[in-house]
């Protein structure tokens, strides 16, 4: 299968100003992007934040209000949904229940005329490893089949993007997992553009190349998914991406190449490349792996130049691979930190007085503008708020 | 008293089965019956005269081949324009759309009774000549309602990815119906036919006002009763509820056996 795209040239895909508004609300805010040929590309956001509209309008399901679609030099918006060479995988595979496996996958190529589809149909069957099935009903496969039975009868019609819908949402954790790994390999296999709508940041950051995570209709933030997640560049991707301590302080000086921030009657390092705010206000961030944890003695071990906050430790929870602590600043926040189980039995205990410190290079700053818990998955918010009630309860009775 | 606990449930359906099905068995046995007096109403001697002369009473055959006809006809157009009236309602947002919807499901609302009367009355301001024709266009009228609620049922069950999916590989408008839209709402367009078929055969009421001088089956069957219904009539009923039975065990026979078939793949 490697040589299907040999004999054409895979374009670029190009967003320029795309903008969809329903009614007064804009759901893609004047998108402008390029998705490099070849590449395995996430747009990743929470629902409702405008990827899987962007995804329609690639397909030609959704009318842009306004902006351009390209594919190379070919502009495509004006082009209806059946004459795009764009193939979408969605969300619930939408699979034709009235055919069988053969007939869904032959479907695109008999459509455009083809007669001869039984080589084309069996090869692609085989690359997803169902060729046994090609005449049992969707329905009688499992998640997992149904779900390459969609990818197949997308790419057996050699799209130059093919664009896939969530296409995981729907299946178990060990499934999935397991799909992520399948997809990666087809696309490497075939070497179409993928473009991964999904709002699962685990998942974008196994398969993809590149991510864009999207909010509000607008791309926040664009790279590979270790750069987006070592250097966050705003409070939303910095909380979407992984998770994230951050802390309001100001600006208070420069020392070497490092600004220097104030917060909570702490200073922190960091370095100047690594710092976004705009104004005097900054937002110091950390990621929980980066913090050390430091108890008894070993507090005196603390390199000198280390970012550090002096804390009590509230919770404790082994994981098997990490621990990870909950550790109450003295301005009453709580920071998560998680601790490799490298050395057995050297674990903090609740209550105990601990310093935290990481290196000033993990550290990075962000502009407040929006607040600090942009990004932060609602549910958590609501079960630390209920917590936080219950706690004050108990504490008050 | 533990046996009969255990069997209690079962002893129940076969009893309300009996209920169910006495009075057409009772029917079909009338149907070799040779009857006494002018009466077919208690046993009297077996006899196959009624099925070996079957058009044998004057009447009894046209009247049949009347209702067969109207039934054919009035389905065809009543699923005709049914299925495009439930495609309009369900597809596309126009002005009156509510409306069409609220008004479509009247006639099924409206005594038969009161309908046959108002047709009728419109039917003798029009100067329409009552028959064949007018029975068929009251037909039509009240078996558009059941379509439109069964095949709008149908699609609005229907997936609106699918017919996405079918135009992102490659379907222009005329091929996602021919291919995708259409093959999934056919066995509610062909339900909502055989209800239709069902329900315009066994219509009386309706028909009684609008048919002038013509006899459906249903009407010679109560302009028999008055002076005794003869034994073909039963042979009759006998054969449609055979063929009604055949259709539905073949459909369920063939579902049974795609679904073996598939399962010993």
């Amino acid at each position: 299968m490697a040589d299907q795209q040999g004999d054409r040239n895979v374009e670029d895909l190009h967003l320029q100003s795309l903008t969809k508004k329903f009614g007064d609300v804009a759901a893609v805010d004047d998108l402008t992007l390029t998705i490099p040929a070849g590449s395995f590309f996430a747009l990743l956001g929470a629902s409702g934040c405008g990827k899987t509209t962007t995804l329609r309008m690639v397909a030609g399901l959704e009318d842009p209000t306004a902006g351009t679609i390209r594919i190379g030099d070919k502009d495509i918006t004006g082009l209806r949904a059946f004459e795009r060479p764009v193939n979408t995988v969605f969300q619930s595979y939408a699979l034709f229940p009235h055919l069988d496996i053969f007939e869904n996958v032959a479907f695109g190529l008999r459509r455009r005329g083809i007669k001869d589809v039984t080589t084309q149909v069996e090869q692609i069957l085989d690359l997803v490893e169902l060729g046994p099935m090609a005449r049992r009903k969707p329905t009688q496969l499992s998640g997992g089949q149904q779900q390459r039975v969609a990818v197949a009868r997308a790419l057996i019609n050699k799209p130059d993007v093919l664009l896939l819908d969530e296409p995981l949402g729907a299946l178990d954790l060990k499934l999935r997992r397991q799909m992520q790994i399948e997809l990666k390999r087809i696309q490497v296999d075939v070497g179409t553009t993928f473009v991964h709508v999904t709002h699962d940041q685990e998942e974008a950051m196994t398969m993809a190349d590149t991510v864009a995570v999207m909010n509000k209709g607008r791309i926040e933030q664009m790279g590979h998914p270790a750069d987006i997640y070592e250097l966050p560049r705003t409070v939303f991707v910095a909380n979407f991406l992984g998770q994230s301590n951050l802390f309001d302080g100001r600006r208070s000086g420069m020392s070497g190449d490092d600004i220097l921030v104030d917060s909570h009657g702490l200073t922190f390092a960091i370095p100047s490349d690594r710092f976004f705010a705009e104004g005097e206000d900054a937002i110091v961030g950390v990621r929980p792996e980066k913090i050390h944890i430091a108890d008894g003695a070993d507090v005196d071990t603390v390199p000198e130049n280390h970012n550090r906050v002096p804390g009590r430790v509230t919770d404790v929870s082994y994981t098997g691979v990490s621990t990870q602590y909950l550790v109450e600043a003295a301005w009453g926040q709580e920071l998560g930190v998680f601790e490799q189980n490298v050395v057995v039995g050297d674990r903090c205990d609740v209550g105990d007085r601990v310093v935290l410190h990481w290196s000033p290079s993990h550290t990075f700053g962000l502009d407040p503008s929006g607040g600090s818990t942009v990004g932060v998955d609602t549910e958590v918010l609501a079960l630390g708020a209920l917590n936080a009630r219950l706690l004050g309860d108990s504490a008050g009775a | 008293m533990r046996w009969l606990r255990k069997r209690l449930v079962g002893i129940i359906a076969v009893l309300v089965l009996v209920y169910l099905f006495i009075p057409i068995a009772v029917i079909m046995v009338l149907s070799f019956n040779n009857p006494a007096g002018k009466y077919n109403l208690s046993w009297n001697e077996f006899s196959l005269a009624a099925w070996t002369n079957i058009c044998g009473v004057p009447g009894v055959c046209s009247s049949f081949v009347t209702s067969i006809e109207i039934g054919i006809i009035s389905t065809i157009f009543a699923t005709i324009l049914g299925t495009m009236i439930s495609f309009a309602l369900v597809r596309y947002r126009f002005r009156g759309r509510s409306t069409t919807n609220l008004l479509i499901f009247l006639p099924m609302a409206t005594p038969e009774v009161v309908m046959g009367a108002s047709l009728l009355a419109l039917f003798l301001n029009l100067r329409f000549p009552l028959g064949q024709l007018t029975v068929t266009i009251a037909h039509i009228m009240f078996i558009i309602s059941f379509v439109v609620v069964t095949v709008k049922a149908r699609l609005q069950g229907m997936d609106p990815r699918l017919e996405e999916a079918a135009r992102d590989l490659y379907a222009n408008p005329r091929a996602v119906f021919r291919y995708v839209t259409f093959p999934l709402v056919l066995p509610g367009i062909l339900g909502a036919a055989l209800l239709g078929f069902s329900l315009s055969f066994d219509d009386f009421i309706i028909s009684f006002f609008n048919a002038g001088t013509l006899v459906t089956f249903p009407i010679y069957i109560w302009g028999a009763a008055q002076r005794g219904i003869p034994v073909q009539v039963n042979a009759l009923a006998t054969i449609v509820f055979l063929v009604a039975l055949v259709i539905v065990l073949s459909g369920q026979l063939l579902s049974y056996r795609r679904r073996k078939a598939l399962e010993a793949r």
